[in-house]
């Protein structure tokens, strides 16, 4: 087969597929969206900046929550670990709690918090 | 005994681990067998980015200890004061649109829309050297005002997280542009996908790295 | 429907043929024998034959280091070193024991065994295996060039702030161990992503992962912990490196740096270490032990889950290393807590060999002998740690020699013994003969004795007070006759190691040892002492735990194993392997296609010791070293695992794609792989049909297994 008709069968697979899953697989648009509301979250921190005295003691869970939120949005979707085999989300969840857990636990003897 | 004369073949021996639990839809199915049936280069990928995740907690961890050390008479300012956060959000909002058109990039070769391919890599790759190039520029300016990378604690360990993170958006652009090239020479074919895929896996862990940084070492206050 | 499909040659309109030109200014090796095979192989079992080597090599160089302190510790006021080479002494030994012998030993057994147990042909990425055992060989090099190039690390193999900085070590000793670390640290992960890949990838059809030999799941276990816990030491390798290269502050105390941040760094690495040091070695003889019990295996998912338990928990004692740093206490109690709970799962396992050898039909060949011995002086070992997990007796053990008779007696005790029992084991497998068994039981007995002598005066000398690296004691504090007898030990350890050489020279000569020698139970041995290039000429297909086992054995009506008439080896076997019912395979292998050897790997690696003399040089060596190893990459992403020059008659057949994974690969061939399923099916289909009993069980492979689950 030429590389012409090669790639004209791979689209073909790529739409069937699509077509079959319906949402599985994020569409172009999902992905704009994405990124707007990651911009906005952004938006948002960036903001907290300008009113920390304002916010007080919600200032820290309120960031942290947005940094897990966009975090999230970009593993899950952007990284297609919400669609793919359940061994990634596996594999990279253990890094990231081992990590999570052994440096807050190295921190806290540090009496950190 | 030759293929000819074989009897019918055994019915699938597939024991309880064989069956892969979740069947990916991807758009490239493994090149060739696996038993969990997700190909071996993106597992490589998966793991890889899971050690990372190691590497980038314990620098974060030595910053953040080391930026709550009370220091009386620490040398030179301390880098929370230097920070430019409306310069900063700047470059991270530009990173975090790098990984759209990451992601619009891979949609592109998996339709083998080949141009819109090549445009949304090299998108990539420049908004990636946009983002360095800010925390060039952000790095220059904190030196011009007194802080060095060996001037006090903080700036060891801000300077050593941020351009380990750095280094790793830079390997992300020559990869980037390695793959653009590949796909300027005809040799970025639809099949080859999921290598764009892999790259982009690693292209968007570097980002959720920064989206950590620049919210525990830029805006959670000390 | 598969994307990748096979793409004939262009077909030029002249009707000739089309000329291949390979890219790049070199050809691709080819050759199969010959030193210049070794250089570019890429084949799993000659990687793990050079890990091996190389890492008895450095056993030696460990063990001199070892008896030139117990030199100088044989009296009170030693004369034979000075305090400095002292400190060099005992910080090489170390660094040498455990990351340039024990990882390196065990490195060769996975490398040589897993796809072997599980019916593989070779790991996930063959290139990238060879780049990790010459990352290896060139971060062992390095580290020992030390002593030519201005002295040898001299502060421990544990390295602690702020005595590390360049304040207190100004010379280039702690450069070399940083750096080489960190050479050997990329071998070690990058192999752990490989090694984790092929397990659960590449088993052969029917090989779920409860019934993968013991050994492999120890290792993938230790794989799991090595590609996490690297990243650690790697953070406090760069901070370290940092503050000596480039004055940055993280353990200059003046600055306001705390040099516990190393010690944390350092031993949540360094725990998760010790288990990788040991699982595997616990894995080879939880299949050492039941060929020579005659018997399997007793609770195998107790070893199983046991062993994934310590995986675990490995991550949460680390401050037992730190009790008297100054923790506090409700951190030292937490740590202590934690550090007896790790004792659980390794008491289980204890309790399975016990059981495995219970009633057993037991065989004391040296294999056996070494593989008991674990079991025993581990256990000593165990118990010693245990009572260091009592952070009120660890504040008077710690930095005695007490700590020093723990470790060796599960490190040597314990990892060692088990990696010998490998070795007599499995040296039948790889090289076609077995070693001389009269001449291993005085290996075994002198070495078994020599360690003892050596190490158990240690816990007395430990509770009596003497501190652990210190150059020399004084007389008149009661440690002369201890140390006198563990010196005497120490060089009836060494005797013991003059003996095993002499076996491996002598045995040489022995006679052809035949595929399976001890009547083994798992796939290694249903293949040719050594194994053909391409491990099995039939895939195997796998229905039980120990299927080989069930290919030789069936049960009779009071479920007593009974050997079948007849059963088929995977490969071709030699008439010594004939006997007592062995049959050549059924099956003509065909053409399979292995991946092609390459230079590649090797040209990266050599570029990482030289970036590393250019850090402390000369940048002019770092640029070569750079330009060696970029271009490496490139060069690597850009060849195709298969060559496709290689070889006349091969069709293309099983391979595996080899595209590097650690996210430096540039131009990965991702889809070349499309050819082999036509292959594969043929491969497979004529396989199996013969109704001769005690086929029912054997080699009928799965016609669809290897392509159907593709996605179609």
């Amino acid at each position: 087969m030429s590389d012409d008709t090669m790639a004209e069968a791979a689209a073909e697979e790529y739409q069937a597929q699509t077509e079959h899953e319906g949402h599985d697989h994020p569409s172009e648009r999902s992905y704009v969206v994405i990124a707007i509301v990651l911009a906005l979250l952004t938006a948002l921190e960036v903001a907290t900046f300008y009113v920390e005295e304002q916010l007080g003691g919600l200032l820290v869970p309120s960031l942290m929550v947005m940094m897990v939120v966009k975090f999230f949005l970009v593993v899950a979707w952007f990284m297609h670990l919400r669609f793919d085999g359940r061994l990634f989300t596996r594999v990279f969840v253990s890094g990231l709690v081992l990590a999570v857990g052994v440096y807050a636990v190295a921190l806290t003897t540090f009496r950190f918090w | 005994m030759s293929v000819s004369e074989q009897a019918a073949p055994v019915a699938a021996t597939a024991g309880p681990g064989t069956h892969p639990d979740h069947v990916p839809h991807d758009a490239t199915a493994p090149a060739h067998h696996t038993n969990t049936g997700l190909s071996n280069e993106k597992l490589g990928m998966w793991l890889f980015l899971g050690s990372e995740c190691l590497l980038f907690g314990g620098l974060i961890s030595a910053f953040l200890l080391y930026r709550t050390k009370d220091v009386e008479g620490m040398a030179g300012p301390a880098v929370a004061d230097l920070y430019d956060i409306p310069f900063t959000s700047v470059s991270s909002f530009v990173l975090l649109m790098s990984s759209l058109t990451m992601v619009l990039a891979l949609s592109a070769i998996q339709r083998a829309d080949h141009r819109r391919a090549r445009t949304w890599l090299l998108t990539t790759a420049m908004l990636g050297a946009s983002f360095v190039a800010g925390q060039v520029y952000e790095f220059t300016a904190f030196v011009r005002e007194g802080l060095g990378y060996t001037t006090n604690l903080q700036s060891s360990a801000f300077y050593t997280l941020t351009g380990f993170h750095g280094v790793h958006v830079t390997i992300g652009i020559l990869m980037l542009v390695s793959l653009f090239v590949m796909s300027l020479r005809g040799r970025l074919g639809a099949e080859k996908a999921e290598t764009v895929e892999i790259i982009g896996l690693y292209w968007h862990f570097v980002d959720i790295v920064w989206i950590i940084i620049f919210t525990l070492i830029y805006l959670v206050p000390a | 429907m598969a994307l990748t499909e096979e793409r004939p040659p262009l077909e030029l309109t002249s009707g000739e043929e089309p000329e291949r030109k390979p890219l790049g200014a070199f050809t691709r090796p080819s050759s199969n024998t010959g030193w210049r095979s070794w250089i570019t192989t890429v084949d799993h079992k000659k990687i793990g034959i050079l890990y091996g080597a190389t890492a008895m090599v450095f056993f030696a160089l460990g063990g001199l280091e070892a008896l030139l302190i117990r030199a100088q510790l044989a009296q009170p006021d030693g004369q034979v070193l000075s305090p400095d080479v002292y400190n060099q002494m005992f910080t090489m030994h170390g660094t040498t024991m455990v990351f340039l012998v024990i990882m390196p030993m065990l490195a060769a057994f996975a490398n040589y065994l897993i796809p072997l147990m599980i019916g593989a042909r070779d790991v996930a990425y063959p290139r990238l295996n060879a780049f990790s055992y010459w990352v290896f060989l060139f971060g062992g090099l390095f580290l020992y060039s030390s002593f030519f190039l201005g002295g040898a690390p001299d502060n421990g193999w544990f390295n602690y702030a702020p005595n590390s900085g360049v304040a207190y070590s100004p010379g280039h000793g702690i450069d070399f161990w940083v750096l080489g670390l960190q050479i050997t640290g990329i071998a070690s992960l990058v192999g752990a992503v490989n090694l984790i890949v092929t397990c659960l990838n590449m088993r052969a059809p029917g090989m779920t992962l409860m019934r993968m030999p013991v050994f492999v799941w120890m290792a993938l276990v230790a794989q799991f912990l090595l590609l996490f816990a690297i990243p650690v030491i790697t953070v406090a390798l760069f901070l370290l490196m940092f503050d000596r290269l480039y004055g940055a502050n993280f353990f200059v105390v003046e600055a306001g740096a705390d040099p516990l941040l190393w010690q944390h760094l350092f031993w949540i690495f360094g725990h998760p270490e010790v288990y990788i040091l040991v699982l595997p070695a616990f894995g080879i003889i939880s299949d050492v032990i039941p060929t020579f019990a005659r018997k399997p295996l007793f609770g195998y998912p107790f070893m199983v889950f046991s062993g994934i338990a310590i995986g675990f928990m490995g991550w949460g004692v680390w401050a037992h290393h730190m009790f008297v740093s100054g923790l506090g206490p409700v951190s030292v109690a937490a740590f202590s807590l934690s550090t007896m709970f790790i004792a659980v799962p390794t008491g289980v396992k204890i309790f399975n060999w016990i059981g495995t050898l219970w009633k057993g039909k037991l065989q004391f060949t040296v294999a056996m002998l070494f593989a008991v011995g674990l079991v025993s002086q581990f256990t000593i070992g165990g118990l010693s740690g245990v009572m260091h997990s009592v952070a009120p007796h660890d504040t008077q053990q710690t930095d005695t020699y007490f700590i020093v008779a723990h470790f060796h007696y599960v490190l040597f005790g314990g990892s060692m013994f088990g990696i010998f029992a490998g070795i007599y084991y499995w040296w039948p497998k790889v090289f076609g003969r077995r070693l001389s068994e009269s001449v291993g039981k005085v290996h075994f007995w002198a070495m078994f004795a020599g360690f003892n002598l050596t190490f158990a005066p240690m816990h007395i000398a430990g509770l009596q007070g003497q501190p652990r690296r210190t150059a020399t004691y004084a007389e008149g504090m009661g440690w002369d006759l201890m140390n006198l007898l563990s010196t005497i030990g120490s060089f009836l350890i060494a005797a013991s190691f003059l003996v095993w050489v002499y076996n491996v020279v002598r045995s040489r000569h022995n006679p052809p040892a035949g595929a399976d020698p001890w009547d083994g139970r798992t796939l290694e041995w249903a293949t040719s002492s050594p194994p053909p290039a391409h491990n099995f000429d039939v895939e195997p297909t796998v229905e039980h735990l120990d299927e080989w086992w069930h290919q030789k054995y069936e049960e009779d009506e009071r479920g007593r194993p009974r050997r079948r008439e007849h059963y088929h080896y995977l490969s071709e076997v030699d008439e010594v392997s004939l006997a007592d019912g062995g049959r050549q395979p059924q099956v003509d292998a065909g053409s399979i296609h292995l991946p092609s050897p390459s230079y590649w790997p090797i040209i990266i690696a050599v570029g990482l010791p030289l970036i590393s003399y250019g850090l402390l040089y000369t940048y002019w060596l770092c640029a070569i070293g750079g330009l060696l190893v970029v271009g490496g990459v490139v060069g690597l992403g850009l060849e195709p695992s298969v060559d496709p020059e290689a070889g006349h008659g091969d069709s293309h057949g099983d391979h595996h794609d080899d595209d590097p994974d650690t996210g430096d690969d540039t131009a990965a061939e991702a889809g070349a792989g499309g050819e082999d399923e036509d292959e594969a099916e043929a491969e497979f289909a004529g396989v199996g049909a013969a109704g001769e009993p005690g086929d029912a069980a054997g080699t009928g492979a799965d016609a669809t297994g290897a392509s159907g689950k593709e996605g179609s």
